[in-house]
């Protein structure tokens, strides 16, 4: 058998040190007060100002961005992170399900209309889809925040792989025990699918939530502002200040890192299966 | 796809419909704006546009500028997908090695996973910050002179760092579970059949995780293209006269910032072309990976 | 309850492939039909065209008097049982039992009555809340056989449903397979491709090959008298020894060499010659030489417990024959045997198609 031996366990302190030092030096620079770290640089100390710091960041309007709490952009993160999330999950079931368990015409056209979409990503065509959402009204909007991130195919093609796992003796069974395409697919598909359900959940809620570039360019309107549309903000403002207030924005980060930190540490075994099954 | 299936003249359509509208509202009207404004020239004013034809490519393939970002972005992207590929694998298999706190050592190296990339920028350009950055001073007992946002290659350099620590942990996960897929009957076959742990390494588990590879492979080129967008604007912060920046960030500053709509969609569709041929790739080796296993 | 009658019944795939090629059984009412073959020939297919859950390409399919061929699978009236059980996993034993009746929009109090009876005959009444993951193979098998019972359909179909289990569950599953039905009387089709299964099952036996069938009959006439050297080789174990013989100076003899002597009651020039090897005997002091004999030289003994297999060549060229001995009996390798056979018990078949020869 293969002994561990120590270089193994030192190699992966060290790898694990570099991912969580400087999260955990940031998260306690951020308990210290602007003027202490502008002094003494990064803290990795305790320091007495937790409370108030974030506190501030929290409830008080225009810590950084003039009108808006860091209460305000939390909740629009999480409108981002739970409605995309939901959303994918919705429409790429719905035409996974089209797609694997029905014979009709144009379904293979179809198939590839949808599956296209893998090819480019919202990057590559930003300016474009920028203008039609601004010609469709839907600038500074929760919808307009999510709906173009819908446009691909990434969910569907997660369901479709899985679907096709799904054992065919299945369908055959609840089609003779009498079920139709609506009773198959709420009775029997969407609890066999639940665990992907959750595994794709947790990844797409990650995805909406880390969105930066979307709502940068969708969002002026500081209400619809989310965390981490928030850093560009903290960026913005510090260009020409005397102290940054590095301890706000340390405690803004925090708070844009937790809840996804915190949803793909809960749910590890989800996400991971999740996320390595589907092949992307 | 399924041998017995439902057939039901409108069902499937409808259930196909909210995908099918979104995306040719959001995806295929866009995607062929780009493609059309990418041969007119806009007025500056908002008056109108003029057919150019070529022009708006002949301009940007013909720029120097634009030719050093591309040269930036594909060292940027071979350094990314290289660095970070390989500390992934070397992390995954000591994690997959060690027969104590393997599940410890995997939950600490993969939750950096659920960072954003303008998060983790944000903390990069702190530590590599010039009055509080610790880095700094650990460049200069090398008699460094680091000056993030002011030096070039400084600069790159921190973008680079910061791009390889977000992304470790996607290709940690992928090569773990890449690794503990191998049955445990081949493992102990190799052990039979050869000595040399490293030998073993290279000539059997190597070549069985070649697929993660190949297909983290793509996934990574194309991270270094696009996700990193947050991580470039972040550590430049929109000065980006004397910064390095990526292909991604010139198509958002010269459309979104510069009003020249006919050159970023040119750009854009230049990198249109980019991605489809990586996904072709990525394609027809998932194609692949379903027939054989 | 209710007769099945297939009529003609083709099936084409759509890449072209024709599964089954005009196939007419009669079904009768309460009849245990059992489809055998060797894989690919076109079992599943038939089996899933009587579900409906293929379409059938040409013919018809009637259950009792009604043409089912555009009948949906939940109309037929039928249950079915698969290889795999196809239990629904998310639920528990007695939804799975129950989720089939409650579809039809039959009464609470009807569905719990049914369920319970049924889980009362296949003893699984102790298992009805849990899922079929906490159930073990032989236990899936019986809810997969509780999903059928308790529909009271017209005719069970089933598809290999005990080749998942292991040899001893699969034995005693098959006798409450048999007892089962015995008991419901529901007409029943089975498909299988082994073929002690299939003896033992059957009221009829349909032998299939290539979609096509090769006999229809009762398990003991298809043994005693195999259509063909297909059927020959396929029912019964260990195979039907074939010779190739032909027409010699007195009789018939081996198209391969010498030491077989043998009637040709036909008159032919050439048959394949087969005998079973549970009707060959050795010529021994007192044992007379029966209508066939042949010489043939040992090659290895193979001993299985009540009985041994006794391997030898013939005809020179080394072909190789079995026989069944007495499980005690002792051979020595190149040991020179006469063994003989009845002629009741010698089978003849056209050298050519194969097909049995009558006269
Ligand atoms: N969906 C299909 N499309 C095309 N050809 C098929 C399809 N299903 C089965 N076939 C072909 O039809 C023939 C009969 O298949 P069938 O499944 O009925 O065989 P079987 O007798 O049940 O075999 P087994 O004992 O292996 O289950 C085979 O040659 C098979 O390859
Ligand atoms: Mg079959």
């Amino acid at each position: 058998m293969y002994k561990s031996k120590l270089s193994d366990h030192l190699i992966l302190i060290l790898g694990s040190v570099l991912m969580i030092g400087p999260v955990l030096i940031v998260f306690l620079t951020s308990t210290h007060d602007a003027v202490e770290v502008h002094r003494f640089g990064l803290m990795a100390s305790w320091g007495d100002h937790f409370t108030e710091t974030y506190n501030k960041v929290l409830f008080k309007e225009g810590g950084f961005t003039g009108q808006v709490t860091g209460v305000r952009m939390l909740i629009n993160s999480l409108i981002l992170g739970i409605g995309f999330g939901i959303g994918k999950i919705v429409l790429s079931m719905l035409a996974a399900y089209a797609i694997v368990y029905f014979r009709f015409r144009m379904g293979t056209f179809f198939f590839w209309v949808i599956f296209t979409t893998l090819l480019l990503p919202l990057e590559v065509r930003i300016m474009p889809s920028y203008e039609v959402v601004q010609q469709l009204g839907m600038l500074n909007s929760y919808s307009g925040m999510i709906v173009p991130l819908l446009a691909s195919a990434t969910g569907t093609f997660y369901f479709r792989q899985f679907f096709k796992s799904v054992p065919d003796e299945l369908l055959e069974a609840a089609r003779i025990d009498g079920a139709g395409p609506f009773k198959f697919f709420i009775d029997i598909l969407v609890p066999t699918s639940k665990t992907m359900i959750a595994a794709i959940f947790i990844i797409m809620f990650v995805y909406g939530w880390n969105q930066y570039l979307w709502p940068m360019m969708m969002t002026n309107d500081e209400a619809h502002f989310t965390l981490v549309r928030g850093i560009k903000q903290i960026l913005l403002v510090w260009v020409g200040s005397q102290i940054p207030e590095y301890n706000e924005a340390f405690a803004l980060a925090v708070l844009a890192m937790l809840p996804p930190v915190l949803v793909v540490l809960i749910f590890q075994s989800w996400f991971i299966k999740g996320l390595t099954e589907s092949d992307k | 796809m399924k041998r017995v299936q439902f057939t039901n003249a409108s069902l499937p359509y409808l259930l196909l419909l909210p995908q099918l509208a979104i995306i040719v509202i959001f995806f295929y009207w866009p995607s062929a704006q780009a493609i059309q404004s990418s041969f007119y020239l806009e007025d500056p004013f908002g008056f109108g546009s003029t057919f150019v034809g070529m022009e708006n490519y002949t301009d940007v393939l013909g720029s120097n500028e634009y030719a050093s970002i591309a040269r930036f972005t594909i060292a940027f992207t071979l350094l990314v997908t290289f660095l970070s590929l390989s500390i992934a694998l070397l992390l995954a298999v000591k994690a997959d090695a060690v027969l104590k706190g393997s599940s410890t050592y995997k939950t600490l190296l993969m939750w950096v996973y659920a960072v954003a990339p303008p998060v983790a920028g944000l903390m990069g350009v702190m530590f590599f910050d010039m009055h509080i950055g610790p880095f700094l001073k650990v460049a200069a007992f090398f008699g460094w002179d680091f000056k993030i946002g002011l030096n070039y290659f400084d600069t790159a350099f921190a973008m680079v760092v910061i791009a390889v620590w977000k992304q470790i942990p996607y290709n940690f996960i992928f090569f773990l579970s890449g690794l503990q897929a191998i049955p445990k009957s081949v493992r102990e076959a190799s052990m039979i059949d050869c000595r040399s742990g490293f030998r073993r390494f290279w000539s059997i588990i190597l070549p069985l995780l070649a697929p993660t590879a190949f297909f983290l492979l793509i996934i990574n080129m194309t991270y270094s293209l696009f996700d990193t967008f947050g991580i470039v604007d972040v550590v430049v912060k929109d000065k980006a006269a004397n910064n390095p920046i990526t292909l991604v960030y010139k198509v958002y500053m010269d459309g979104f910032r510069g009003g020249d709509l006919g050159g970023s969609s040119a750009q854009s569709v230049i990198l249109m072309l980019v991605v489809f041929v990586l996904t072709i790739f990525q394609f027809r080796f998932i194609e692949r990976r379903v027939h054989y296993g | 309850m209710a007769t099945i009658t297939l009529d003609t019944v083709r099936k084409v795939y759509a890449g072209g492939v024709e599964a089954v090629k005009g196939v007419s059984i009669d079904i009768a009412d309460g009849e245990f039909i059992v489809l055998v073959g060797p894989s690919g020939c076109g079992k599943s297919t038939l089996l899933r065209m009587i579900a409906g859950l293929e379409e059938i390409s040409t013919g018809e399919i009637r259950i009792g008097e009604k043409v089912v061929n555009k009948v949906d699978p939940a109309d037929r009236d039928i249950a079915m049982v698969f290889q795999n059980y196809a239990l629904y996993p998310h639920m528990t034993v007695y939804n799975n039992l129950a989720y089939g009746l409650k579809n039809r929009g039959m009464a609470k109090d009807e569905i719990d009555r049914r369920v319970k009876e049924a889980a009362r005959i296949l003893e699984i009444g102790d298992y009805l809340d849990r899922k079929p993951r906490a159930l073990s193979g032989g236990q899936r098998q019986r809810v997969a056989m509780g999903r059928a019972i308790v529909r009271e359909p017209a005719a069970f179909l089933f598809d290999e449903p005990l080749s998942n289990l292991d040899a001893k569950l699969r034995v005693q599953m098959r006798v409450e397979i048999k007892r089962l039905q015995k008991s419901l009387k529901t007409t029943s089709v089975y498909v299988t491709h082994d073929q002690l299964e299939a003896m033992t099952l059957a009221d009829r036996l349909v032998v299939l090959s290539g979609g096509n069938i090769e006999q229809i009959g009762a398990p003991i006439d298809v043994y005693d008298k195999p259509a063909s050297t297909f059927v020959a080789s396929f029912i019964g174990s260990p195979a039907m020894n074939l010779l190739k013989v032909r027409k010699g100076a007195a009789g018939l003899e081996l198209e391969t060499g010498s030491g077989l002597t043998a009637a040709n009651p036909y008159g032919r020039d050439r048959y394949t010659l087969g005998v079973r090897p549970e009707h060959l005997s050795l010529v021994e002091a007192g044992v007379p030489a029966g209508a066939l004999t042949l010489k043939a030289t040992v090659n290895v003994l193979e001993p299985v417990g009540a009985e041994s297999y006794l391997y030898a060549s013939c005809g020179g060229t080394g072909q190789e024959i079995v026989i069944r001995v007495e499980s005690h009996a002792r051979f020595e390798p190149g040991q020179e045997i006469t063994l003989t056979a009845q002629a009741k018990d010698v089978h003849f078949f056209d050298a050519d198609t194969g097909r049995r020869v009558e006269s």
